[in-house]
């Protein structure tokens, strides 16, 4: 299968307004066909839960950000949870991720405890790089999260040398064949940058196992897709000039976005071949927390709030009588209340002390500087194991 | 002890390497089957094999930011720009990531990756290939920059280079590849941060930083004729500057010259006289003269380029200039 041409129809969902009601594309509903068998009920419940999770956490980060807990620039995930939930789901955990700024749904999806991503957004020693990277810069070497990148598109190139090391470690150290997968997560805005696209290039030419899932959510910034990205109601066309296979998901719906990427991820880590996702999809905040978003209407974020993939799993749910008014209730109340003793946590975790400010720039001792070591969530990775647990 | 040409030695610090430990790998453009654009990597596609040694398409961007990946990871990556020149254009991959990955992941992910390639004019290529990044790069933090001025030194700190768990820039330059010299055929390793004393003098002190090196020897000779014994010293890193040896020199000879082929404005150059200015502030008898590039694009004539760069006439004038109290 390769991407869908220009002039095939798609263009005329450069318009965000009715986008998200486009009929699939072709290529896209063959691979969601019901074929690709979803996971039992328990697993589906806990994608709610972790969408629900995501965001919460994002509701209380700009509650924080507001209070100046936290600092920089904050850009929220709410209503693209479903692109990170569904297709982490279909990875194994030992399988590499990247991502760009907006990550913490990245991050808690492939299972960072909240608290270290809260304390993290504090500018606190017990954050995930211990208050040195931010919001913008969450990393998590135990679960394979390999950032949060701040330059649009820089992640990318480095995806594909997550990809390429992964693949060098299964055939030319383990003498074996390739068998992991990276998904490298990117904006639409990002691809109008020269990094991604000789990213792209180098992951065909040397049949590199990555997955390029663009997360079209139609501005970049305050820049509406068709101002700024040319075709851009056919972002698939870019991934056919690197002869990948390219497909278009609909990025609202979980259910959507792992039956989409199941497939995707199991050719990949067989063929050890790259290829190109399309996740459609809308923030439903604005880009940072400066943004009054008056480049959009209400009507077009009424429109999309109407698909917020977490009332759409939650009505799926309910629907197969797998979920119960009162247990969606009662998820929302354990969610809160985790997210809730992760602030507290966060706060309660001292703010970065000062020696660490000259560790970590290089590993070794060296003038000022005073070697490296790691965050405390690493350090405590047993008896996190054991609260989570527990 | 047998010979070598700089090009030699540093193929087989690499090759050496690459025996040593199967993490470490060769990228770039040109490296595998054409054997390197200047052949420093020549016949290491046939030891190694195409996985570990790797041609690239000219994305100097991509190769450079998917190699930081593959460090992050764990590898080694030796990444060869064909000239330092063209790192301009990876600029955000090896200033933004290789340098900061590991403070900005709180020390989680380290970046243990070499880049190297032709540092530097001389060969009449014009204002765009005869880039001297030094000074430029010399101002990130999180990155260690070695320039290599022999064939020894270029295999014992290429060699400490790929060990290292930093990003290591090695500055090389064109027109020394052919140069020979003494290399042993063991492995051995210099260590990253320690200048060497080339010659003893005890009227005044030139630091060097790689190719100039050669200047201040021709210049050396010239003023020894005159009878002014100078004192040369090789700084051999720039990042980190080895400012111990490069005192106690100047703290004897109570003059001090630095020749840095970057230019002059907030550069190596500056940065080490100020360093001696601070440290021996109370033994100078005059304060350090600079031999830098003069401030313009690299011309590409040749008597232009030759006059541009810092050589034995300037050097020769700066130390004439900087004892004329002596």
């Amino acid at each position: 299968m390769r991407g869908f041409r220009s002039g095939s129809g798609i263009l005329a969902d450069l318009n965000p307004m009715t986008a998200f009601s486009m009929t699939q594309p072709e290529s896209s509903t063959e691979r969601r066909s019901e074929e690709v068998p979803l996971p039992g009920p328990n697993v589906l419940r806990g994608w709610l839960r972790d969408m629900m999770l995501i965001r919460e956490f994002e509701v209380r980060s700009m509650q924080a950000y507001q209070n100046r807990l936290a600092g920089g620039f904050l850009h929220v995930y709410n209503g693209q949870e479903a692109v990170a939930v569904g297709s982490i789901a279909t990875l194994r955990p030992d399988d590499p991720i990247i991502t760009a700024y907006r990550n913490h749904g990245h991050a808690l999806a492939r299972g960072m405890a909240p608290r270290v991503g809260m304390a993290e957004l504090f500018g606190r020693i017990g954050g995930c790089a211990k208050g040195k990277g931010g919001s913008m810069h969450f990393f998590d070497a135990e679960h394979h999260m390999y950032g949060g990148h701040g330059i649009v598109g820089s992640q990318v190139p480095l995806g594909a040398g997550l990809a390429f090391a992964t693949k060098y470690r299964d055939e030319v150290m383990d003498g074996g064949q390739s068998n992991h997968v990276t998904l490298c997560f990117m904006g639409d805005g990002a691809t109008n940058q020269g990094a991604v696209h000789e990213a792209m290039n180098l992951a065909s030419v040397l049949d590199l196992p990555v997955i390029f899932i663009v997360e079209n959510n139609f501005y970049s910034m305050g820049t509406a897709i068709k101002r700024g990205t040319a075709a851009g109601g056919c972002l698939t066309d870019r991934a056919c000039g690197y002869d990948m296979d390219a497909t278009v998901i609909e990025g609202m719906d979980v259910l959507d976005v792992y039956r989409g990427m199941k497939p995707l991820v199991d050719h990949c880590r067989t063929s050890s071949r790259p290829s190109f996702v399309e996740m459609r999809c809308y923030r439903f905040k604005g880009h940072s927390m400066s943004d009054p978003r008056k480049y959009r209407t209400h009507e077009e974020e009424e429109q999309w709030e109407m698909r917020d993939p977490i009332e759409l799993l939650a009505a799926h749910l309910v629907d197969q009588d797998q979920l119960t008014g009162e247990a969606f209730k009662q998820f929302g109340k354990e969610i809160r209340e985790e997210i809730r003793e992760a602030v507290k946590w966060a706060e309660a975790s001292p703010p970065t002390p000062m020696d660490e400010l000259y560790r970590d720039v290089y590993t070794d001792k060296w003038g000022l500087y005073t070697g490296t070591s790691v965050p405390e969530f690493l350090k405590r990775r047993s008896s996190d194991r054991e609260d989570d647990n527990a | 002890m047998r010979e070598l040409a700089f090009r030699d030695a540093l193929r087989e610090a690499m090759s050496e390497e690459m025996r040593r430990d199967e993490r470490v790998f060769l990228i770039g453009e040109e490296v595998a089957q054409y054997n390197g654009a200047y052949k420093v990597s020549k016949g290491m596609l046939e030891e190694f094999g195409a996985r570990r040694v790797i041609d690239t398409p000219v994305s100097e961007s991509g190769f450079a930011g998917l190699s930081i990946g593959a460090a992050m990871m764990g590898l080694r990556p030796i990444v060869e720009f064909m000239s330092w020149s063209f790192s301009l254009v990876a600029a955000d991959p090896i200033l933004n990531n290789a340098a900061k990955m590991l403070y900005m992941s709180g020390g989680q992910f380290g970046c243990p990756i070499v880049f190297r390639g032709n540092d530097g004019a001389g060969g009449q290529l014009g204002s765009t290939h005869s880039w001297c990044v030094e000074s430029l790069y010399a101002n990130v933090p999180g990155l260690k920059i070695i320039i290599p001025s022999t064939p020894y030194t270029a295999k014992g700190l290429l060699t400490q280079a790929i060990r290292d768990d930093n990003p290591v820039f090695c500055l090389e330059n064109e027109r020394m590849l052919a140069l020979t010299g003494e290399v042993p055929e063991e492995s051995y390793t210099l260590p990253i941060g320690k200048a060497e004393l080339i010659r003893s003098g005890n009227d005044c002190t030139i630091v060097s930083f790689g190719r100039p090196l050669y200047f201040c020897l021709e210049a050396a000779e010239e003023l020894a004729r005159e009878g002014i014994e100078c004192e040369i010293i090789d700084g051999r890193s720039i990042t980190p500057l080895d400012i111990d040896t490069i005192a106690a020199s100047v703290c004897r000879t109570n003059y001090c010259v630095v020749v840095d082929q970057s230019w002059s404005f907030a550069s190596v150059g500056s940065e080490v006289a100020a360093e001696v200015h601070r440290v021996c502030f109370d033994d100078l008898d005059n304060y350090v003269y600079r031999v830098h590039s003069d401030d313009v694009p690299a011309p590409y004539a040749k008597g232009l380029e030759q006059e541009m760069l810092p050589n034995a006439r300037k050097i020769c004038e700066a130390v004439r200039s900087v004892t004329y109290n002596a």
